[in-house]
């Protein structure tokens, strides 16, 4: 039996008003959330086409990223996936490691750091590092900062203690430090040890600082202040930070790459972007299932 | 001081609460307003300017979802921004009364039965009252202002009520005018309804505030509304 339905009595809308109603005012959940757009951005640094073999294997393929000015970039992926590999290419730290070699190019300011003409002392002075395991080094306070400014040459005590402090206050630590600048770095606790590497680190005047699991061997009060820091730190320096705590490089970082093992277990990028976007609507089911800790 | 930039976020949060909560309330004052000087122009405005209503609620959802995913809310940061979630829903679809009045000042047209308009405008000016200040409340966790604020929609059911038998009987005195009657019957409904949001607003800044979740007395059972004891 047919029912005939008066058009009045209609509650489900026609395909067309359906139509109108979805083309007024929508937005995409991640994407225009605080403007953040790459391509907009000024390019500080770019990994173009880099692999990275250790001898025979290959730890990296074609990796293509362009790490903004000012901003903080997050590696991010599951254990082996190349991320520190990675990190370590931009200063050539992985030149230190045996049989190492690249193919493709790392650019900083558009010029490629590999190209036989770059010393990378000078590299290492523009690309700062601060490593997982605080490491001050066994003197002074005061002589962990000095030592990089020192090594470019500069000599006179007043200017010294002006970069000193300049660096440990930009780094968030000068409160804990001040009138201890004598003491042994090794005498201050964790998360102060960690702020003092990122002074020395700072006092070099990089460009760029590059974190490698910063917090990971620090309490969750000393890893929030890093992360505060570091917000701070990104209106001076362009950061790129490798973290194992995905909660970390959502809460710290502008953009996100994620990376992943190949079937040939070399580090691929599978996706980047704004952080904002990763989190909340990612484009690849392999982000989504990293993220949302179903896989790694 | 760790978590500033999630303070940070918060507190824009709460500011675009606010200029989402004035930009409900302006619709409402300026729809009844053009309802009253017939301003069939003012009341398009009215009626478009709601997608920047609905904009502005999509553009905190979103913030909101992203400080969730990113900035791992939790406790009060997560009451906080949970609330707002609802907060906002109440405001946009404040604007569609607000909307929804413009659209009947627009069917009215050029018809000059008479309006309501007294109780209309008081019932307009008792509404975006109680909604600016339960704003308020919630943005300050202002727990006994929050309880007050509901008991004020009394008035408005009671202005609701007049304007009721005033239509009742004037449908009854002439049937022509049913269809105006009706309309003006939804104008003060939408009102209504308005005042009894405002509530779920103030259960809102009480579950911020003290996490616990209830119903203030009365006024949100939409079928309740209107009947006298």
């Amino acid at each position: 039996m047919n029912i005939v339905r008066p058009q009045t009595l209609r509650f489900i809308p026609s395909d067309s008003e359906v139509t109108k109603i979805q083309t007024q005012a929508s937005i995409r959940i991640g994407e225009k959330a605080d403007g953040l757009e790459l391509k907009a951005l000024p390019i500080k640094m770019a990994a173009e086409e880099l692999s990275v073999f250790y001898g025979k294997f290959q730890a990296l393929r074609d990796i293509s990223l362009d790490v903004p000015e000012k901003k903080i970039t997050a590696l991010i992926g599951p254990s082996g996936c190349g991320k520190s590999t990675l990190l370590r290419s931009f200063n050539r730290m992985n030149d230190l490691v045996q049989g190492s070699r690249i193919e493709g190019q790392v650019l900083l300011n558009g010029k490629n750091i590999y190209d036989p003409d770059v010393d990378v002392v000078d590299i290492r002075q523009q690309i700062g590092m601060v490593f997982q395991r605080p490491n001050p080094f066994p003197m002074s306070v005061f002589d962990n900062v000095a030592y990089g400014p020192r090594l470019y040459g500069i000599r006179k005590r007043s200017f010294l203690e002006e970069i000193v402090e300049c660096s440990l206050r930009q780094a968030a630590v000068w409160d804990d430090v001040e009138g201890k600048l004598d003491q042994s770095g090794l005498e201050l606790s964790g998360g102060q040890q960690q702020r003092l590497c990122i002074a020395r680190a700072i006092a070099v005047e990089p460009a760029v600082i590059l974190m490698d699991e910063p917090a990971s061997a620090l309490d969750p009060i000393s890893t929030l202040k890093i992360e505060e820091l570091m917000e701070t730190l990104k209106e001076d320096y362009t950061i790129v930070i490798v973290t194992h705590n995905m909660q970390q490089a959502a809460r710290v970082s502008d953009f996100t790459a994620f990376l992943m093992i190949d079937e040939n277990r070399a580090g691929t990028l599978v996706e980047y972007g704004a952080t904002d976007q990763i989190f909340t609507n990612p484009k690849t089911e392999q982000t989504e299932a990293y993220v949302t800790g179903r896989f790694g | 001081m760790p978590r500033q930039t999630l303070d940070r976020e918060i507190h824009h949060l709460q500011d675009e609460v606010l200029l989402l909560g004035s930009m409900v309330e302006q619709a409402l004052l300026n729809t009844i307003d053009a309802l009253k000087r017939r301003d069939l122009v003012a009341s398009r405005r009215v009626y478009n300017e709601d997608d920047l209503i609905n904009e502005k609620r999509y553009a905190i959802e979103n913030r909101v979802l992203i400080l969730f995913a990113t900035q791992q809310p939790i406790a009060h940061d997560l009451r906080l921004l949970a609330a707002i979630l609802e907060v906002i829903t109440e405001l946009e679809r404040m604007g569609d009364y607000a909307k929804g009045i413009a659209k009947i000042n627009l069917l009215i047209g050029q018809d000059d039965t008479a309006i309501p308009i007294r109780e209309i405008s008081r019932m307009g000016d008792l509404a975006v009252g109680m909604l600016h200040r339960a704003l308020s409340a919630f943005i300050a966790e202002d727990v006994s202002m929050a309880y007050r604020i509901p008991r004020e929609d009394d008035q408005v059911d009671e202005l609701y009520n007049q304007v009721y038998r005033k239509m009742v009987a004037a449908m009854i005195a002439d049937p022509d005018i049913i269809d105006h009657a009706n309309y003006m019957m939804w104008v003060v409904h939408n009102i209504e309804r308005t005042a009894d949001r405002v509530t779920n607003i103030c259960e809102r800044t009480i579950f911020i505030a003290t996490g616990e979740l209830l119903e203030i007395d009365g006024s949100d059972d939409e079928w309740d509304d209107g009947e006298e004891a």
